[in-house]
C-alpha cells in the first residue's frame, strides 16, 4: 500500500458522560475540565460532559439515548417544544463539536463509555479510517493491563447515530466491565492510560514521524439476539454461564447461551460468530441480549502528517 | 416468646405461620423481582407443609422503571414516624408503599406482624452471598442462618449484622418478627446474572426447609454462628463541594470480608496517590464500591468478626 499524507490532528474532544450513568468518562473529563487541560502540545483539547442532565441523575439518560441522536436527520431535524432534552443536547453538541461532515468539525472526537459486559478496552467506529486504526495499534502494542480490540459498525456516515461520528476522526472508547453508577479505580486507570497515549500518538504524528502500515483484527457487527420471552413480553431466561462474561469468544453451533428459569437449556444455532456485548444492561429494553461479530483483518499503510 | 438460658434451656418458640418473600424494595436489584414475579406465577417451588408463604413485589413502580426507587429508599423508610405520618396520596410514593406494606404484613412490633420476611437483594459488590441479621438475640433468625450456611457449605453465605445504634436502618422487612436480608454480589443494576440468581434461589429453598423442618417439631441445638457485626460507615474522600477526589484503592476493590489493617491502602486519587487506612485495628470491610451507596456517602462500611450464641430452639 501506499504511504498515506494525512492533515494534521489539531484539535480533540474528548467527551464524557453521554450516559449519565458510565461514571469512567464522566471523572476523566472533570479531572481535565479541573486541571484546566486545554493544550497538549500541538493539540488542543476539549474536555466536554455531553449529558448533564442524565449525569444529574444518574441515569443513561432522560428522554431518549443522546447516543442514538447524531443520524443527519435527527441533528437537522426541527426543534419544537416537545423535542427531547437529548436531541436538543444533540444539535448543540453539533453546532460546539460540528457541523458533522464540515470543515469546521473538531479533527478527532473520542466518546468514553463503560459497559456491564466483559468487553475489556474496545475501540467503536463506524468507518475504517487510517488514523482510527493506527490508534488501535499503538494502544494494543502499549497496553498490556488490558484486551485491546476493535469494532466497526458498517454503517454510512448519514445513518451513523452516535457522538463520534460529529468529529472528522472519532471513535468511542468502550470499556467493562463495570457497573452502571460505580467508579472502578482499575478501570478509570486503564482509561486514563489510553486517553494519554492517544495524545502521545497524535504529538508524534503531528511532529511528522512516519506510522508503519501493518494489519489488525476487528469485529464487524453482523447480528444481535433477544432474550426469550413469554407472551407479555417478559424474559424467560438468563444468559448461560458458558456464554457470561465470554465476549469475544468464539461462538458455535450447539453452545449453551440461555438458561431459562425453568433450568433449560438454550443453544445457539447459526454460522460461528464472536459475541460481544454480552448481557449489558442498557440493551435489556432495546432487546438485546448479546451482538454477533465476525472477525476481519485490515490492513493500513504506513501514514504521516500532510504538510501543506 | 422466650430467650432461655443459652447454655441449658431450649427456647420453645411459636411455629412460623406467615412468611413473606420480598423483591424489588430496589427495583433495579434483578435477582430478587425475577424470582418474585417466578414464583408469584408458579409458587410450587416455595410452598412448604404447614406455612403460607406469599411471594411480593414491594416497589412495583421502581421495577417498572428499572430504577433503585422512585421518591425515596423504601429500604430506609419504615421509621415510625413514616409509618404512621398522614397525608394520603401527597406523601412519597415509597413512604405510601411503606404504610400499606405495614398494613400487609405488620404492623411492626405487633403480635399480627408476619413471622418470617426474606427480603431479597443485590449489590454491586463483591459480597458474595450475604444474610443480613438485625438482631443479635433473634435465636430463631441465627439457627436459620446456622441451617443456611451448612446446607449450603463448602460454598460461602456469611452473616452481616447491622444492629448499630446509629447505621441501623428501617427496612422493609423489618415489618416482621424475625427479618432476614439476602444480599448477593457482584451483579450491576438492572443486569440479571445467571449465577447469582441460581444462588439466591438455593439459598431461599434452605431457609424454607429449616422453617418446615423447625414448624414440624425438629429442635435445633445450640450453637455458634460467625458473623461479621458492622462498625463503621467509611465515605469518600470529598472536596469542599460534596464531589469524591478518590476512588477505591485497586487493592481493596473486590476484597469485601477480607482484613484491612492500619496502614493497607483505602482510596486513590485520580492522580494515582495512596491514601491508608488510619484505624487502630484490623476491620473486615464489605459492601465495597456499591453504587448505590455513592449518594449516601459511603464508600464501604467496616465490620468485625464475633461469634454469637444462639440458644437451642424448638417450637413451642
Amino acid at each position: 500500500m501506499e504511504r498515506a499524507a494525512i492533515p494534521p490532528i489539531s484539535s480533540v474532544a474528548v467527551c464524557g458522560g453521554t450516559h449519565g450513568n458510565e461514571l469512567t468518562g464522566v471523572y476523566i473529563v472533570r479531572e481535565m475540565q479541573k486541571q484546566k487541560l486545554e493544550k497538549v502540545g500541538s493539540v488542543s483539547i476539549t474536555p466536554v460532559l455531553t449529558n448533564p442532565k442524565a449525569l444529574d441523575v444518574g441515569r443513561r439518560y432522560t428522554e431518549m439515548d443522546l447516543n442514538r441522536c447524531f443520524t443527519d436527520a435527527l441533528l437537522s431535524s426541527p426543534i419544537t417544544e416537545s423535542t427531547p432534552y437529548e436531541l436538543r443536547r444533540a444539535q448543540e453538541l453539533n453546532a460546539q463539536l460540528g457541523p458533522k461532515g464540515s470543515a469546521e468539525a473538531v479533527d478527532l472526537l473520542i466518546d468514553l463509555h463503560n459497559t456491564t459486559a466483559n468487553m475489556g478496552l474496545c475501540l467503536i467506529f463506524y468507518s475504517i479510517d487510517w488514523i482510527t486504526l493506527h490508534i488501535y495499534k499503538y494502544l494494543q502494542n502499549k497496553m498490556s493491563s488490558i484486551p485491546v480490540r476493535a469494532i466497526q459498525v458498517a454503517v454510512p456516515a448519514s445513518d451513523a447515530y452516535s457522538l463520534e461520528s460529529v468529529g472528522k476522526h472519532g471513535f468511542a472508547i468502550e470499556v467493562g466491565p463495570q457497573p452502571n453508577g460505580v467508579l472502578r479505580a482499575d478501570i478509570f486507570n486503564m482509561v486514563k492510560e489510553a486517553v494519554e497515549l492517544t495524545l502521545a500518538w497524535l504529538q508524534e504524528f503531528n511532529s511528522g514521524h512516519t506510522f508503519e502500515g501493518s494489519t489488525v483484527e476487528a469485529y464487524t457487527l453482523v447480528k444481535s439476539v433477544d432474550y426469550p420471552r413469554d407472551p407479555a413480553g417478559k424474559i424467560t431466561a438468563a444468559i448461560h454461564q458458558d456464554l457470561q462474561d465470554n465476549d469475544f469468544k468464539l461462538l458455535r453451533s450447539g453452545d449453551p447461551i440461555f438458561l431459562t428459569f425453568s433450568g433449560e437449556t438454550l443453544k445457539y444455532e447459526g454460522e460461528d460468530l464472536y459475541p460481544f456485548f454480552v448481557n449489558e444492561c442498557a440493551y435489556y429494553e432495546k432487546k438485546i441480549a448479546f451482538h454477533l461479530a465476525q472477525k476481519k483483518t485490515y490492513t493500513f499503510p504506513s501514514i504521516s502528517v500532510k504538510k501543506d | 416468646m422466650s430467650h432461655g438460658n443459652i447454655n441449658n434451656i431450649t427456647a420453645r418458640l411459636n411455629a412460623a405461620r406467615r412468611v413473606a418473600i420480598f423483591g424489588g424494595t430496589h427495583g433495579n436489584e434483578m435477582s430478587g423481582v425475577t424470582l418474585v414475579n417466578l414464583w408469584m406465577q408458579n409458587s410450587a417451588e416455595i410452598q412448604r407443609r404447614g406455612v403460607e408463604i406469599q411471594p411480593f413485589i414491594t416497589n412495583p413502580k421502581a421495577v417498572e422503571k428499572c430504577v433503585r426507587y422512585v421518591d425515596t429508599d423504601l429500604n430506609r423508610a419504615f421509621t415510625q414516624e413514616n409509618l404512621s405520618v398522614t397525608g394520603g396520596d401527597e406523601l412519597p410514593y415509597e413512604v405510601q408503599r411503606a404504610q400499606e406494606i405495614n398494613r400487609m404484613f405488620g404492623p411492626k412490633g405487633s403480635a399480627d406482624a408476619y413471622d418470617v420476611i426474606f427480603d431479597l437483594h443485590n449489590t454491586t459488590s463483591n459480597m458474595g452471598c450475604t444474610l443480613i441479621l438485625e438482631s443479635s438475640k433473634d435465636a430463631f433468625n441465627l439457627q436459620m442462618m446456622n441451617y443456611i450456611k451448612k446446607a449450603f457449605a463448602p460454598a460461602s453465605c456469611l452473616v452481616l449484622l447491622n444492629e448499630h445504634p446509629l447505621l441501623k436502618y428501617s427496612t422493609s422487612r423489618s415489618v416482621a418478627k424475625h427479618p432476614v436480608g439476602l444480599e448477593v454480589g457482584p451483579q450491576p443494576q438492572g443486569v440479571l446474572r445467571s449465577n447469582i440468581f441460581e444462588a439466591m434461589r438455593v439459598i431461599l429453598k434452605h431457609a424454607l426447609d429449616f422453617i418446615e423442618l423447625f414448624n414440624e417439631g425438629m429442635e435445633f441445638p445450640a450453637c455458634s454462628v460467625e458473623v461479621f457485626r458492622v462498625l463503621e460507615r467509611m465515605d469518600y474522600p470529598r472536596d469542599a463541594n460534596g464531589n469524591i477526589i478518590a476512588m477505591v484503592h485497586p487493592n481493596l476493590q473486590d476484597c469485601d470480608w477480607e482484613p484491612l489493617n492500619p496502614g493497607d491502602p483505602m482510596f486513590q486519587t485520580f492522580d494515582g496517590k495512596s491514601i491508608h487506612y488510619q484505624g487502630p485495628s484490623t476491620v473486615y470491610p464489605t459492601f465495597i464500591n456499591e453504587a448505590a451507596y455513592y449518594e449516601k456517602q459511603q464508600a464501604f462500611v467496616t465490620t468485625r468478626r464475633e461469634n454469637l450464641l444462639a440458644s437451642a430452639i424448638r417450637k413451642a
